[in-house]
């Protein structure tokens, strides 16, 4: 390998351009959130912890973060599940089904702004797709899915599992062809039974494939704001008021600017700090399979 | 008997996630202003395929066909520039040594972590401070180089025969010549993959191009639908669906040409 200073050469543009719009702006960010600012004067006044002391004691921010807690709960297990057992379906040999996986990545592909109007749509009461579908089993078709309390973070969980598969299905499937066909024909042989066989090789042999995709799909889901912008605005009665909507209102409604910051930084602290959480929680896992 | 049943589990799974879609379809196709049809009456019998042009080019305060346009420009530099440049740094950090490579590679892939909510606010008040709000250089500019490229293409080129480079050094090649001539040709599957994930993460960003335009003419398509949604929101649902699919279109049918090198992900990139 050759040794010098053309090296930097080649990296030059590509660094630069991430000291200006990745690296100075989390700076920036953090310097920001010490600041009383409303974005439109010249003049920002320092303002100490005073915004961090503010936003820990803002009731709508925590509301916000359990909110999203709640969405990523429930968002990210339930499509975990469903990518896995769909991966497994598309895994089987078959005639056509590689349409099958195709058809079933396209939610995934598409844009997030049409997706979300396409569901508002879908969720209507009376005529909305599955309000009719109702109707003609007989069944209540009165709901209004996204202005109910109980039912719109429900909603937006179920749209968030049609729009997630695709990619889930294509790692857990990557995941599953990468398993060698000896570990089941040793469990064969063992006198494993499918579901044996599935459990104890299958699952511990998929922990790699399930760590990545939690940590994305878990840092995803904390930072939920299109479908909440487009369908809910946070609604009704705050109950899909997400953290990445809240510091959206907070930023480009309201022009608090260094309480925006504050709180944007600490949802990147929860980020963080559950991110390695997972990785230390999954790699206890698969130190103890290996050494099993 | 027991394919017999996957086939109808598969068949349900994809009813299930085409449905809205096909639904999407139909209404499009109702009549202008038409409220929505019940199930019985979806499919129209007269398909109103005006409503296509009505959205593209009749909508003087909602220019689609600009938004469109706008689209196609700001993606395709982006995407391009991005190729240019992360292949540039990827080739430094696969290839080359020096002093800190592996420190500044760290940082890029820090970096995969705290982009998003923390850092555009930010970005904003620098593109702000160029004078360039609302322009395509505020579009384009802090997309063309993304620390996922440099990653997916640097894994790539590590997988390029370090001995090629000898050879051609051997022949007089500088690293310019070895990038362009060696490197490059040998990893069209990487950058295409590469295209593939930075054409749609640019087509369907929303957040970005929402704060950093405001005039209807530089609206890119997403966010032009978004406010298409706010004008015709609960009154013209025909027309809505319509806009939807307008586009949705696109990104179908790029998904159709590129979905092998979707499905390859980080994989790729071995030659033979």
């Amino acid at each position: 390998m050759k040794r010098g200073k053309i090296g930097y050469f080649f990296i030059a543009p590509a660094t630069l351009h991430l000291a200006i719009f990745a690296i100075f702006p989390m700076f920036f960010s953090i310097y920001l959130s010490f600041f009383k600012w409303n974005l439109m004067t010249s003049v920002r006044s320092f303002n100490g912890l005073a915004n961090y002391v503010y936003a820990f004691q803002d009731p709508l921010f925590w509301n916000a973060m359990w909110n999203s807690t709640k969405y990523a709960l429930l968002s990210v297990p339930l499509g975990m599940i469903l990518g896995l057992l769909v991966a497994i379906l598309v895994n089987q040999k078959l005639r056509g089904i590689t349409i099958f996986r195709t058809l079933f990545y396209i939610p995934a592909i598409s844009s997030g702004v049409a997706i979300s109007i396409l569901w508002i749509y879908i969720y209507m009461p009376e005529t909305g797709l599955i309000n009719s579908v109702l109707g003609m089993l007989h069944i209540n078709n009165k709901t209004d899915f996204l202005k109910n309390e109980n039912l719109a973070m429900y909603a937006l969980v179920f749209m968030s599992m049609w729009v997630g598969l695709g990619p889930k299905m294509v790692l857990f499937l990557a995941g599953l062809i990468g398993i060698p066909a000896s570990l089941y024909e040793a469990a064969e042989l063992d006198g494993a039974s499918k579901f044996r066989s599935f459990w104890n090789v299958t699952l511990p042999m998929l922990v790699p494939t399930t760590f990545f995709v939690l940590v994305t799909s878990t840092i995803g889901a904390m930072q939920v704001f299109t479908p909440v912008y487009i369908m809910t605005q946070g609604g009704p009665n705050e109950k899909t008021d997400v953290v990445g909507y809240h510091i959206y209102v907070e930023a480009w409604s309201k022009f608090l600017i260094g309480i925006a910051s504050a709180k944007s930084f600490l949802l990147l602290v929860v980020i963080v700090l559950v991110s390695i959480a997972q990785f230390k929680i999954l790699k206890n896992q698969m130190e103890g399979y290996s050494a099993s | 008997m027991k394919k017999l049943l996957l086939y109808l589990v598969l068949t349900l799974l994809a009813v299930f996630l085409m449905a809205p879609f096909a639904w999407m379809v139909l209404v499009s196709l109702q009549p202008n202003k038409a409220p929505i049809p019940t199930l019985e009456h979806l499919i129209p019998s007269h398909p109103a395929w005006s409503n296509y042009s009505l959205v593209l080019f009749e909508q003087p305060t909602l220019p689609v066909g600009r938004f469109f346009l706008n689209s196609i420009l700001v993606t395709f530099c982006v995407v391009f520039g991005q190729l240019i440049v992360s292949s540039l740094a990827a080739y430094g950090f696969a290839r080359l040594q020096f002093k800190g490579r592996d420190w500044i590679f760290y940082l890029f892939l820090g970096s995969l972590m705290f982009s998003g909510p923390v850092t555009q606010l930010p970005v904003y008040l620098i593109i702000r401070s160029l004078g360039w709000l609302d322009t395509y250089a505020a579009l384009i500019v802090p997309g063309v180089s993304s620390a996922f490229s440099v990653f997916l293409l640097r894994q790539a080129f590590m997988a390029v025969p370090m001995e090629l480079d000898e050879a051609a050094r051997i022949d007089g090649a500088g690293d310019l010549r070895i990038y362009a001539r060696v490197v490059l040709p040998l990893s069209g599957a990487a950058l295409a993959t590469c295209s593939a994930f930075s054409f749609f993460a640019v087509w369907t960003d929303f957040f970005w191009p929402l704060l950093s335009t405001n005039s209807s003419s530089m609206r890119t398509l997403e966010v032009g639908l978004s406010v298409f949604k706010s004008s015709y929101g609960n009154t013209n649902w025909p027309l809505q669906m319509t806009a939807t699919v307008v586009v949705m279109i696109p990104l179908l049918v790029a998904f159709l040409v590129s979905q092998r090198y979707f499905t390859k992900g980080i994989t790729i990139g071995s030659i033979k």
